[in-house]
């Protein structure tokens, strides 16, 4: 697999994400949430995005469906959706995109479906926007979209309200609204993170095959690296608004060479490991996203920051291509990283 | 949804016999009685006790309670000592007076109350909004009766556009009043010159009484849109891909009704003793003007029985508000 995202001609990815820039000007100062990302994305595959809190994964995933406040937010960058700009675009170009062409599915189930109507009233709102049907062909549309995603008995559950049905079924209820148009990019932002650990495994489940009978192209946005391994082909770990390391899933769980993502990969619990021992936190906060650190955003909180000379307090490190379509924002030198994670890191994750 | 009403209607007796208990209570706690208040300062012990035993006043409270209640029960509160007419037939001439202004107050702050809070929290941290909330502290804080006395100066001494006082002009007087409700009357006996007359006798009293209910549901529904706009299913609603307009049809002005509807309930109450205020200051012969002489005049029938319809009526409003939520929102009908 070959990643190619600097290109500058029109991209012949379906999804093309461009040194994409969300600030918001506030009174405390500018807050860069993203600050020149980049990514591409196929249909029938997944992207996982992933990071701490506060590290932009959202506010992409909103600009990417164009859901900011154009009078909060300033937005600049390329954001292309099979051969079509939408930075740029007009919002209404953008609406009609939105729910038909690209779709997203929420955190809350609960709170991000109307407690005044119901489920099947939802979806079928969601469905007549974009396709010029009467209500009852939608509603019988809305009712085969609840078994489909396999919720029992959907001609009756199609008329119960949101706070009637469990987590996991909001959450699929949820995913057959975001699929009812049968988009071709679909956006799950954290799906399974309010939801039993029992309900997880079969969310994730439902994502994969629905994606794989729609062929679509999925962004999973999460913070959970159990997700990403679960669904992603390829991965974003994202920090203080940029990437620092973008790969196949296999690199980045075999070969990760971002000190940060180690550190993720070290915050994982392993149910098959010993309890008795100890995770390895991520020290320190995640940064101001008003006074970002100089140099790589990370140095406060790396362990091999003396290892760089000073180089990563004054110079911010650019995303290069370390092997074949796996790449890292380090000042760390590419030999010097995989000796760390060999010699150094790998051992001590595997070893506790 | 018929066994929750049941339910509250059911409520509302205790709530009432509660209600007259204080009531009674409280009209005796106040220092003097009736019989000093009529007879001033000629009153003597002799004809003092002569009045009291008149009014049965003279009998232990449980007795004089009793009657009350038993009296009560069949609609009859007695006898007004300020007017000498049955407290009944008072009610039906001021009631319709009140009803009339609070109604037309009420639909005022609302039909101008929910746009203005609407717009301001749309346009929320521009100028427009700024001015919604600095003007809706003005209302809320101008004493009415200096609004009142500044309206009627304004508008019927200096510019002459509306009457100055009262509910008719004296060539009025002999137009028919079936029902007591101006407005109404004059609808149904269709006299079209009776019709504008009342609406204009309306306008004044109607707007100072408005302006604090007005200057609340503004406040309230703009905080109200506000929270439902950071809703989680608004932004859902937006990524369906709905129109704005869409939205705020659907998603936003629907829930923001919720607290909105509270309010109005509450203001009934607030309106009821703005009417005080109101109706003294515009001579209009409503119920709050009564209400207010019968205290100076230890007015024990008129107090009584007054008080306890309003407080029914602001059971009964509330009741409404609590079926709305359920109407509004279907977790509440679940319950």
């Amino acid at each position: 697999m070959t990643v190619e995202i600097t290109r500058p001609d029109a991209p012949d990815a379906f999804v093309a994400v461009r040194d994409l820039r969300v600030h918001f000007p506030t009174e405390d100062g500018l807050v860069r949430s993203v600050d020149g990302l980049s990514f591409r994305l196929d249909r029938g595959r997944t992207l996982g995005i992933v990071g701490e809190s506060g590290s932009g994964k959202s506010v992409t995933s909103l600009a990417v469906l164009g859901l900011h406040n154009r009078r909060t937010a300033r937005i600049s960058g390329e954001i292309w959706l099979d051969g079509e700009e939408l930075v740029a675009a007009p919002p209404e170009r953008v609406r009609a995109l939105r729910g038909k062409k690209m779709a997203m599915i929420f955190q809350d189930p609960l709170s991000s479906m109307h407690p005044y109507y119901t489920v099947g009233a939802q979806i079928v709102e969601a469905y007549r926007i974009h396709n010029d049907v009467s209500r009852k062909v939608a509603r019988k549309h809305a009712i085969e979209m609840l078994g489909r995603v396999g919720i029992p008995q959907p001609a009756r559950r199609v008329d119960d309200y949101p706070h009637q049905f469990s987590g996991g079924m909001r959450q699929r209820a949820m995913i057959a609204m975001a699929l009812s148009c049968d988009p071709e990019l679909l956006i799950a932002d954290e799906p399974t993170t309010a939801l039993d650990v029992t309900v997880q495994a079969q969310i994730l489940d439902l994502i994969r095959d629905l994606q794989r009978d729609f062929d679509t192209a999925v962004i999973v946005i999460t913070h959970d690296l159990g997700v990403v391994a679960e669904l992603a082909d390829d991965v974003l770990v994202m920090y203080a608004g940029r990437a620092v390391e973008y790969g196949g899933a296999d690199d980045l769980f075999e070969r990760p060479e971002h000190p940060y993502a180690w550190g993720l990969l070290g915050s994982m619990p392993r149910l098959d490991r010993e309890p008795a021992e100890r995770l390895l936190p991520i020290r320190g906060t995640p940064p101001s996203l008003i006074n970002v650190p100089p140099g790589c955003a990370f140095h406060p909180r790396c362990a091999y920051c003396e290892l760089t000379g000073g180089l990563s307090t004054t110079e911010v490190p650019p995303l290069t291509e370390t092997a074949g379509g796996h790449l890292v924002a380090c000042h760390l030198a590419p030999e010097k990283r995989r000796e760390i994670w060999e010699n150094d890191v790998r051992p001590t994750l595997e070893s506790r | 949804m018929l066994r929750f009403i049941v339910r509250r209607l059911l409520l509302l007796i205790p709530v009432l016999w509660g209600l007259s208990v204080a009531l009674f209570l409280w009209v005796r706690a106040l220092p003097g009685s009736p019989a000093q208040a009529l007879l001033g300062e000629r009153a003597t012990p002799e004809k003092i006790r002569q009045i009291e035993i008149a009014l049965g006043l003279d009998q232990p409270l449980y007795v004089q309670y009793w009657r009350f209640l038993e009296k009560a029960l069949r609609f009859d509160f007695g006898t007004s000592i300020q007017s000498s007419r049955p407290v009944v037939e008072e009610m039906g001439r001021r009631f319709p007076a009140t009803i009339e202004l609070g109604v037309t107050a009420l639909l005022i702050a609302v039909l101008i109350g929910i746009p203005v809070g609407y717009f301001a929290a749309r346009r929320h941290g521009t100028w427009l909004d700024q001015l919604s909330v600095s003007a809706s502290l003005v209302g809320i804080t101008i004493p009415v009766f200096f609004l009142a006395y500044m309206l009627r100066y304004v508008f019927a001494n200096q510019l002459g556009w509306l009457p100055n006082t009262g509910r008719q002009e004296a060539r009025m007087l002999d137009v028919e009043h079936p029902t007591g409700f101006y407005v109404l009357d004059a609808i149904v006996t269709g006299n079209g010159p009776a019709l504008s007359d009342a609406l204009l006798h309306l306008v004044l009293p109607a707007v100072t009484l408005a302006t604090i209910p007005l200057a609340i549901i503004a406040r309230i529904t703009r905080a109200a849109v506000l929270d439902v706009l950071n809703e989680d299913y608004v932004r859902t609603a937006e990524a369906k891909g709905l129109t704005a307009r869409t939205i705020t049809r659907r998603h936003v002005l629907r829930n923001a009704m919720l607290p909105v509807s509270t309010t109005i309930g509450l203001q009934f109450g607030l309106l009821m003793s703005g009417a005080i205020l109101t109706e003294t200051a515009f001579a209009f012969e409503g119920v709050g003007k009564f209400v207010a002489q019968a205290i100076p005049s230890r007015d024990y029938a008129t107090l009584q029985g007054f008080i306890l319809v309003i407080a029914a009526l602001f059971v009964l409003i509330n009741l409404l508000v609590d079926i709305s939520y359920g109407l509004i929102d279907p977790r509440v009908r679940v319950r």
